[in-house]
């Protein structure tokens, strides 16, 4: 117990003297799993709303495929797509391997399925009358689409905090992909790993308390402006 | 910071848009958040260095990192010769299939006698002895196998053995799990599967806290337990055995592999690791934290002049 008041103490001391490889390390964390949360939710709102709204053969495999992508383990996903990213591999050609966009590839892989899943669930519970009702009143196929978009945006802005919150906590994909080297690739979760292996506990609790605030912090954007719209 | 401010700003005011102009929804509210992704994206790749390719790959085993040297080490060469490098801390046995596959440009390992069969096989081009400190026995205060004091590593684990006592092993491939396999094997003793015998399958600072916890039996390099010691409640119980000596070397990846090696840079590592300059900070590294240094420059030595063959 005494480790934990310690990492508090130690939090509260990397926040105040704003230590700068503490601030790289969480900017970084930051930077890189919104920038995957916000490919996801571009590539994941198309793909959801286009298999919610539509039919078509092999179409409940490929549901059944992405609910179960929902949870797919991010240290096979981290395996695949190193394999892929290695210098002799496939896609070795572009030196993504041990940079942090190996990570955001890795953690866009993690988090479309979660966003595609909810973003679909969303569409397809919407009153199927509203579809033919804006139809009748005139609607383009473009107005029609972003009006049923626009409607789900309570669920979608849930599914942007699952996205999110899957992959700023996840730790297998980004040791392996990005390596957590110095400056590079250290991101919060690979450092508390790093710090555990090396014994230092304190500080280990002590980055964990910073990755759960700002955790917290982004989902209470996201709520204010979830709860800020009146539902309909 | 206040480009993230921006990037949720117009996000939220994407998501929470009103109806009134469904029209102008794509050029107005979404090419806001693509642009500054993209922004974000340019700035996270603007660095570069002095070599024509100066990104070198090191694959090193994890007690180089857990112990801290590398973190003394790397920021120096990087400084004289321009080159970046990426450490990647695996086990010995890992870092040399990333060399086998032109994964890595440089190794530093500490498995002589795999490294041995590596450079026959052609995968390496040169391979430098660097360093050695030395494996110790550590295991709870109370000692229930009784082997503090014993002078001979295998007589130590014959009698963990006897005494039915937990051991954990690093069950990795690492450099430190390969010298405990071959002390078990020179013991005579078939430790796999017997309920006494425990693997981590993790590094060395992971195992640690692990025997700590179980009041267990584990063979450590002293580095890492030096660095890690505070933390846990292990002794050093059996250690001296010339057998038990931890030799580091570096090796040059042969380029014939692949023509994505940088063995200019792996060159340049595997001379500044040999270096006066990095010699002297391997000596006197952790002296002032720890009272005694956990590495033993070798430079230019032979295993032989060890006294580990």
């Amino acid at each position: 117990m005494d480790l934990i008041a310690e990492g508090i103490v130690q939090a509260f001391q990397l926040l105040i003297h704003g230590d700068p490889e503490m601030v790289r390390i969480t900017l970084l964390s930051l930077a890189v799993s919104l920038s995957a949360t916000a490919i996801s939710l571009i590539i994941g709102i198309t793909l959801g709303t286009v298999i919610g709204l539509t039919r078509f053969a092999g179409r409940r495999f490929l549901v059944s495929l992405i609910n179960t992508g929902m949870g797919s383990p991010p240290v096979v996903v981290g395996l695949i797509v190193s394999i892929i990213l290695w210098r002799n591999g496939p896609l070795g050609i572009l030196h993504l391997m041990y940079t942090p966009y190996a990570i955001v590839i890795a953690q866009c892989v993690i988090s479309l399925p979660i966003i595609t899943g909810f973003t679909m669930a969303s569409i397809q519970q919407i009153d199927p009358k509203l579809r033919l009702q804006l139809v009748a009143l005139g609607a383009s196929r473009w107005q029609l689409l972003w009006l049923l978009v626009k409607d789900t945006r309570l669920p979608l802005l849930a599914a942007v905090m699952a996205g999110f919150g899957s992959i700023i906590s996840e730790v297998g994909a980004a040791m392996m992909v990005g390596g957590n080297i110095t400056g590079q690739t250290r991101v919060l979760t690979t450092a508390i790993v790093m710090e555990v292996g090396k014994g230092d506990f304190g500080l280990a609790v002590a980055l964990g308390i910073i990755l759960m605030a700002l955790v917290y912090l982004v989902n209470l954007a996201l709520t204010i402006v979830q709860q800020r719209s009146k539902p309909r | 910071m206040k480009l993230l401010g921006t990037l949720w700003g117009s996000a939220s005011h994407f998501l929470s848009g009103s109806i009134r102009r469904p029209r102008t929804f794509i050029s107005r509210h979404a090419i806001a958040p693509l642009i500054l992704l993209l922004t974000l994206v340019l700035v996270m790749a603007g660095c570069s260095g002095t070599p024509s390719n100066p990104e070198l790959i090191m694959a090193s085993t994890t007690s180089t990192g857990d112990s801290g040297l590398m973190d003394a080490l790397i920021p120096i060469f990087e400084e004289e010769t321009g080159y970046t490098i990426k450490p990647i801390y695996v086990g010995s046995g890992a870092a040399m299939t990333m060399g086998e596959r032109g994964e890595a440009d440089v190794l530093l390992v500490h498995a002589p006698a795999s490294e041995v069969a590596f450079m026959q096989a052609g995968h390496g081009t040169n391979r430098k002895l660097v360093m050695h400190n030395d494996f110790v026995f550590v295991g709870p205060a109370a000692d229930p196998a009784g082997i503090k004091g014993t002078a001979s590593a295998v007589e130590a684990l014959k009698k963990i053995a006897a005494a039915g006592a937990i051991f954990i092993s690093r069950g990795d491939d690492s450099g430190t799990h390969k010298m405990e396999l071959s002390l078990w094997t020179k013991a005579s003793i078939e430790s796999e599967g017997q309920t006494w015998y425990q693997e981590s399958g993790q590094g060395m600072g992971a195992t640690l806290t692990i025997a700590s916890e179980k009041d267990a039996y584990t063979l450590t390099d002293r580095a890492t337990y030096l660095a890690t010691q505070e933390n846990l409640s292990l002794d050093i119980l059996v250690e001296g055995d010339p057998v038990l000596l931890n030799i580091y070397h570096v090796i040059q990846i042969n380029p014939n592999k692949s023509d994505k090696i940088n063995a200019d840079g792996a060159e340049a590592f595997a001379d500044f690791m040999v270096s006066d300059e990095a010699q002297e900070i391997i000596r006197t590294f952790g002296v002032e934290e720890f009272g005694q240094p956990l590495f033993f420059p070798d430079a230019g030595k032979t295993e032989a002049d060890l006294g580990s063959v």
